[in-house]
């Protein structure tokens, strides 16, 4: 039999204890309303109980001031509740600018993480304390989750996109990892642990895979191993755009629509290219589905990502687009 | 039958034919509301033998009992029997389809043959499911979620899909003749205003069965495309999106609890009515307080997704929705406690269940609200939270509500009243068995135990044990009401027409009730719930 008995979990990122003064608030007012009700019912029903069989109470017909009380008081509670709990939430699914950015994939049944030194990891997850750490995750067949309890987050892994999952862990130690959404038959067996660290002590570990190649470089290599540079050059003249700074950036497509370049564009540009087509370009990439696994895609990712300089401003499109 | 206790017994339509094609043939509603009952206890049987399976599972952290598959088929089937086979039939079809004509005042459903062939539908749909079972079970969870199910599973998925795809019918067959009997075949007298709450809340009921089955009708449809013919439409590998799935599933799916629990709100307006002798206090605001949910509830789906990637804006608007939801459920609990407030409350069984249906309806709506909130779903969604939150308003509200009204009719329905002890001991034995097993499983879920889960770190082991424990003594409350109900079939005090004092037209018709279920046709002249004194005087002396 297991020796803790706590009622909740530890406390270890930032926004754990909001959610918990959230949920003691709306715990206090459950225990309150249901006493309420059951002390009520219990004496209503002592005080009022059958005294004769011929007994009939007199009529007693509904009052417009007291159902108005009982529709206008719970409304505004869970009004309060709407509110309290979607600054909550936004709070939670927003990362802030600055994150230490790791990869996570999962698939039936482990988690594999990449970080961005190089380090990769199954079923574990290494985090140093105090800095907000944003993982970037994806499936590899079904739907997973990514939770940790002792931070009060999860996110859906989904497979063929990003999602995205962030949070500052605040205590070192280690905390469960697990998937929470069914995944089919080792779906409990898909754990793993947290580890929160000391900055120093994380450095350490990062440096422990020194030699193996950053992601940034990894997805060098692949860049042109896969012949990606014959057709996107740093000076512009392939058929392809130069893909310098179109991280972050809003590209014009041929279809007249813009979007933002986020992993989940880039990603679609390799994967289905004819998808959305960047304005003043022919529809000619090859898809390069089945071609690149999860784990390069990331490499490829994160060094579109690091080529900086190109065009520094502006739209992203093609030169004879100009003034788009 | 020897003709002398025949004609000795008044004429009735239980003893209006005996053999079995009298049964299988009939087109009385109050014999294919027996023939429901008949079939769906025996589902809700199936189902608690998967749950007990689950329960004996978990009482340890390793999973020692069963292998993994097979656990995790024990979880799909009892979701899979307890919703489609078990909760959205329970109260509608036999309760309803037993009383609709009667409180209104008619002879029949406006289509008996209809009514007839839904529980044939009902059947085949779920002969289906349990060969599904037989030939090796499903391991998809009841919810069905693709890629999973449409690409990765290996079990027997079409089967049930196909069984659960076809016992929609039958639900949507009985809310499509419940709608029209309602519109049509009120007894002269019979106003929208005047009709018992049980009749507004079965009205709700039917439009979303109409409304919604068919979208998770075609849902399950697209999901055996996509498995058949590898056509994409949910798989992302195939150039589907799982998400929409999730869309569509909840589109059905939130508006199926509404199915589940507002029948059972109906119940206990006419319980507390009953057992108080009072007019439900505010009947306007409980009668379109069900309405409401009924609505509001095909709004709310999203609620399910708040970690799925959907859009923030989505969820928040599913969130602000579902929180006004909690405004009209708990309209109705007041509207209940004042109706008891300066009654004449009388504590038979029926009354017992109608506490233990507020309780525990206050507690699943409440919780209901923690996962509302978009900030604490995040921690708890997927969890034994949610578990635990489901079970309070399914088995907690649902089936107190159904049991209530089982006991309630039963005099009505067999001519024959249950022996009170017992009778109360059960729902002291449910009210007490459910509430150990599953207020555990909120204090799991905060802790992070996720659901679906075949074994589990030791630390939460003690609540799984409190939960198992607790189940042995639901287990023991439901089985109970099995026996002395039989008894009370033959052994049972004779019951006569009105043995509450109700108001309502059933009770002004003799028990069991003839075939054409009035001798002639009422005429109503009074609202519901209108008592007088005269006539308890006149029926003590
Ligand atoms: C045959 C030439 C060719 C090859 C090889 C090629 N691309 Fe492309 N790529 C294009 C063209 C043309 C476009 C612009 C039209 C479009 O969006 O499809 C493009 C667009 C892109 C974009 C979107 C750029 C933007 O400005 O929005 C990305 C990212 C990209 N490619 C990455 C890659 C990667 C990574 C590889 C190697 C795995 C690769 N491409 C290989 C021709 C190519
Ligand atoms: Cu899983
Ligand atoms: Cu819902």
């Amino acid at each position: 039999m297991g020796t803790k008995f706590a009622f909740f979990p530890e406390q270890a990122s930032s926004f754990a204890s909001s959610v918990d003064n959230f949920y003691f608030f709306m715990v206090a007012l459950s225990v309150f309303f249901s006493v309420a009700i059951f002390l009520t019912l219990v004496f209503f029903s002592i005080k009022f109980r059958r005294k004769s069989a011929t007994e009939v109470p007199a009529p007693f017909h509904g009052g417009m001031a007291l159902e108005l009380t009982w529709t206008v008081i719970p409304f505004i509670l869970v009004m309060v509740m709407f509110f309290w709990s979607a600054r909550l939430y936004f709070t939670i699914v927003t990362p802030p600018a600055e994150a230490v950015e790791m990869w996570v994939t999962g698939k039936q049944w482990m988690w594999k993480i990449q970080h961005l030194a190089g380090n990769r990891e199954i079923n574990e997850l290494h985090v140093p304390v105090g800095k907000a750490v944003r993982l970037t995750m994806t499936s590899e067949d079904v739907l997973h989750d990514f939770y940790i309890p002792a931070f009060r987050t999860k996110m859906d892994v989904l497979p063929g996109r990003y999602t995205q999952l962030w949070f500052k862990a605040t205590k070192p130690g280690k905390y469960h990892l697990f998937c929470a959404e069914y995944c089919g038959n080792q779906h409990s067996g898909m754990i793993g642990s947290v580890y929160v660290m000391e900055p120093q002590d994380y450095e350490a570990w990062l440096a422990g895979a020194a030699g193996q190649g950053t992601l940034v470089e990894r997805g060098e290599k692949l860049f042109a191993e896969l012949a990606c540079n014959n057709c996107h050059r740093p000076d512009g003249t392939g058929r392809g755009p130069n893909l310098e700074g179109v991280f972050a950036k809003a590209v014009q497509l041929e279809s007249g629509q813009k979007v933002t370049a986020d992993e989940n564009y880039i990603r679609e540009s390799i994967l289905n290219p004819q998808a959305k087509v960047v304005a003043g370009y022919q529809g000619i990439m090859p898809t390069f589905q089945g071609l690149v696994t999860e784990d390069q895609l990331v490499q490829l990712i994160e060094y579109i990502k690091s080529l900086k300089g190109g065009p520094a401003t502006g739209t992203q499109s093609a030169p004879s687009a100009d003034g788009v | 039958m020897s003709t002398a206790i025949e004609s000795k017994e008044t004429r009735n339509y239980l003893n209006a034919g005996y053999d079995l094609k009298s049964w299988l043939l009939t087109l009385d509603h109050k014999r294919i509301g027996l023939l429901y009952l008949f079939s769906i206890s025996f589902f809700f049987l199936l189902g608690g033998l998967f749950a007990v399976g689950i329960r004996l599972e978990l009482l340890t952290p390793p999973g020692d009992l069963f292998q993994s598959e097979t656990y995790n088929k024990l979880f799909t089937m009892h979701g899979i029997i307890m919703v489609f086979f078990f909760l959205i039939p329970s109260i509608p079809a036999v309760i309803g389809n037993f009383l609709i004509p009667i409180m209104i005042g008619a002879r029949d459903l406006a289509f008996p043959r209809l009514n007839l062939l839904s529980w044939y539908v009902f059947m085949v749909g779920g002969t289906l499911a349990i060969s599904a079972a037989l030939m090796g079970g499903i391991d998809t969870g009841w919810t069905f979620y693709t890629p999973y199910s449409s690409t990765y599973s290996n079990s027997n998925v079409m089967v049930t899909a196909v069984g659960v795809f076809i016992t929609g019918f039958s639900s949507i067959l009985t809310g499509l003749n419940f709608l029209v009997s309602i519109h049509r075949m009120r007894a002269p007298g019979m106003t929208w205003f005047r009709l018992p709450l049980f009749i507004w809340a079965h009205y709700a009921t039917s439009l979303i069965m109409v409304l919604g089955t068919p979208v998770v009708a075609v849902t399950i449809l697209l999901v055996g495309v996509e498995r058949m013919f590898r056509i994409g439409i949910f798989d992302p590998a195939l150039g589907g999106d799982p998400v929409l799935f999730q869309h569509l599933f909840w589109f059905y799916s939130h508006p199926a609890v509404y199915i589940m629990i507002l029948p059972a709100l109906g119940v206990m307006s006419e319980i507390i009515s009953t057992f108080t002798r009072r007019e439900v206090f505010g009947y306007k605001f409980v009668a379109f307080s069900s309405v409401a949910i009924a609505v509001l509830g095909f709004l709310v789906w999203g609620h399910h997704m708040f970690v799925s990637s959907q859009s923030v804006y989505a969820s928040l608007v599913f969130s602000i929705i579902t929180y006004l939801v909690g405004v009209p459920s708990a309209i109705k609990v007041f509207n209940w406690l004042a109706t008891i407030y300066k009654g004449s409350v009388s504590f038979g069984t029926p009354m017992i269940y109608a506490f233990g249906f507020i309780g525990l309806f206050t507690v699943g709506g409440l919780t209901g609200l923690f996962l509302a909130a978009m900030g604490l779903d995040v921690h708890v969604h997927d969890t034994y939270f949610v578990v635990a939150h489901f079970h309070y308003i399914m088995v907690g509200g649902a089936i107190m509500g159904y049991l209530g009204a089982i006991h309630f009719w039963w005099p009505k329905m067999f001519g024959r009243m249950y022996p009170e002890v017992p009778a109360k001991t059960a729902a002291w034995l449910v009210f007490v068995g459910f509430n150990f097993t599953f207020f555990p499983q909120f204090l799991l879920g905060y802790l992070g135990m996720p659901r679906r889960y075949h074994q589990y770190p030791e630390e939460f082991q003690i609540f799984n044990v409190m939960s198992s424990i607790g189940a042995s003594v639901l287990a023991l409350g439901y089985a109970l009401p099995v026996f002395y109900l039989v008894w009370s079939l033959k052994k049972g005090e004779i019951a006569g027409a009105n043995p509450w004092g109700g108001t309502g037209l059933e009770w002004k018709t003799p028990s069991p009730p003839p075939t054409e279920n009035f001798e002639e046709t009422p005429v109503v002249t009074e609202p519901a719930y209108s008592y007088h004194k005269e006539e308890f005087e006149l029926v003590k002396s």
